[in-house]
């Protein structure tokens, strides 16, 4: 075990692949390892507000579908309503029709009772009272 | 220059005597001759009569004193500093941030793991920290791996090649304290550098002496501080060569065993295969915490 010359070599030797080490290899590793660690980032960033941004759509999504159902509720109801409106005014109108019938019909019999004609323009307004109150 | 290499070819095949090197442990006297040759260094320095080459006893190896070198540590330390930076070169000169590929996910993984431990330990401001804690762990580690390759097949290739049957061959730079002293060197230079870059060299000294009894008592401060700071690459380089080397023997007395050899290496190398991330990640770790407390004031 003499120490000899050898440590000088070693230590020359230890400075000349450090130095190489540090002006050739280490830098362009080093910097692939961020420039990936950066991307990585930036994808998992993107990820994070993709699921941000498809969570905003769905709840979009929902409240556009549940105004629409109230929309159609509402366009249901007023249809039901109008459905109703015209068939209460065709009701109205064909009572009103039938009254006339009904006071002519009434009409005709009492001529054919009185077996006389009744002067329908002199009658008309009894006429009348007789069929707004049937 | 080609003359003196050429004659250090003759003087590496000189001792061949037309032997062909024998695998295994055959070929020596006795076990502790056989261990001791594994941890002898291929030196390469001024021999006894006054030629510069490589040694061929352990005596001539230890005559060389200080400015030789341990040609096969050193040299397998630096081919696998290239197969590191050339492995991370690739990978780094087609680095993507897209989906990366098999390579450049193992690579990532290890920047990922010394970008971690420097952001959990480290609270400063230094680029260069990065390139070192990552430099240390890959260069460690692979040093450390080379404790798995079975103890007789680099050094027997190596004799082979050279045919020299008796040449010293050791094939882990860890087990070598030479290469882990050269380690905790750079890093104490590392400290020295940044203490007295952050903090001014009064700041440094004041560190060392006025604390932590103020200033009536610097000797005392002294005498608790320094060694302290001192320990500091003593500890690193010794922790990794004890570890290695531990391990390195055990490996050669099991190759010693013949046959046996086959069931026995199988569980310490899964055992050892523990301590060698291990040593390396700690290494790592240390330096960080070391560099980080020369960056913080007190």
């Amino acid at each position: 075990m003499n120490l000899n010359a050898t440590i000088i070599g070693q230590i020359i030797a230890f400075f000349a692949f450090a130095w190489f080490c540090q002006a050739l290899v280490w830098p362009p590793i080093v910097t692939a390892l961020s420039d990936r660690q950066k991307k990585i980032a930036d994808g998992l960033e993107a990820a994070s507000r993709a699921g941000k941004d498809l969570e905003l759509a769905q709840e979009r999504a929902t409240e556009m579908l549940r105004e629409a159902k109230t929309n159609a509720a509402g366009i249901i109801d007023q249809a039901n309503k109008r459905a109703n409106q015209i068939v209460d005014e065709a009701k109205d109108k064909a009572r009103e029709h039938l009254r006339h019938q009904v006071a002519v019909l009434a009409v005709a019999g009492a001529e054919k009772i009185l077996q006389s004609t009744v002067d329908a323009k002199v009658h008309g307004e009894l006429l009348n009272k007789l069929a707004a109150s049937l | 220059m080609a003359e003196t290499a050429e004659a250090n070819a003759n003087e590496l095949s000189a001792a061949a005597h037309g032997e062909h090197a024998a695998a295994g442990a055959e070929k020596y006297a006795s076990g502790s001759e056989y261990i001791g040759h594994h941890l002898n260094f291929l030196t390469y320095g001024k021999l006894p009569d006054g030629h510069v080459g490589f040694a061929h006893t352990v005596e001539e190896a230890n005559a060389m004193g200080f400015w030789s070198i341990h040609v096969d540590t050193m040299g397998i330390s630096a081919l696998l500093g290239l197969i590191f930076i050339g492995v991370f070169l690739l990978v780094s000169r087609k680095a993507t941030s897209g989906v990366p590929g098999g390579l450049q996910n193992a690579v990532e993984f290890v920047v990922e793991m010394v970008q971690n431990s420097i952001k959990n330990t480290f609270h400063g401001k230094c680029d260069f920290l990065g390139p070192v804690a990552l430099t240390v762990f890959c260069w460690i580690l692979l040093m450390n791996l080379m404790d798995l390759v079975p103890v007789d097949m680099i050094p027997g290739a190596v004799q082979i090649a050279a045919s020299n049957p008796h040449l010293f061959f050791k094939a882990v730079p860890t087990t070598d304290v030479n290469i882990t002293i050269g380690f905790s060197l750079s890093v104490f230079i590392l400290i020295l550098y940044y203490s007295i870059k952050n903090k001014g060299i009064g700041g440094f000294v004041g560190e060392l002496t006025l604390q932590p009894f103020g200033k009536w008592a610097i000797p005392l401060n002294i005498v608790m501080e320094l060694p302290a700071f001192l320990a500091k690459p003593v500890s690193l380089a010794l922790r990794l060569f004890g570890n290695l080397f531990a391990g390195e023997v055990i490996f050669l007395v099991i190759g010693l065993m013949g046959y046996w050899q086959l069931p026995l290496a199988l569980p310490w190398a899964i055992f050892h295969i523990l301590v060698i991330p291990l040593q390396a990640y700690l290494f790592m770790m240390l330096t960080i915490v070391y560099i980080n407390q020369a960056h913080q004031h007190h």
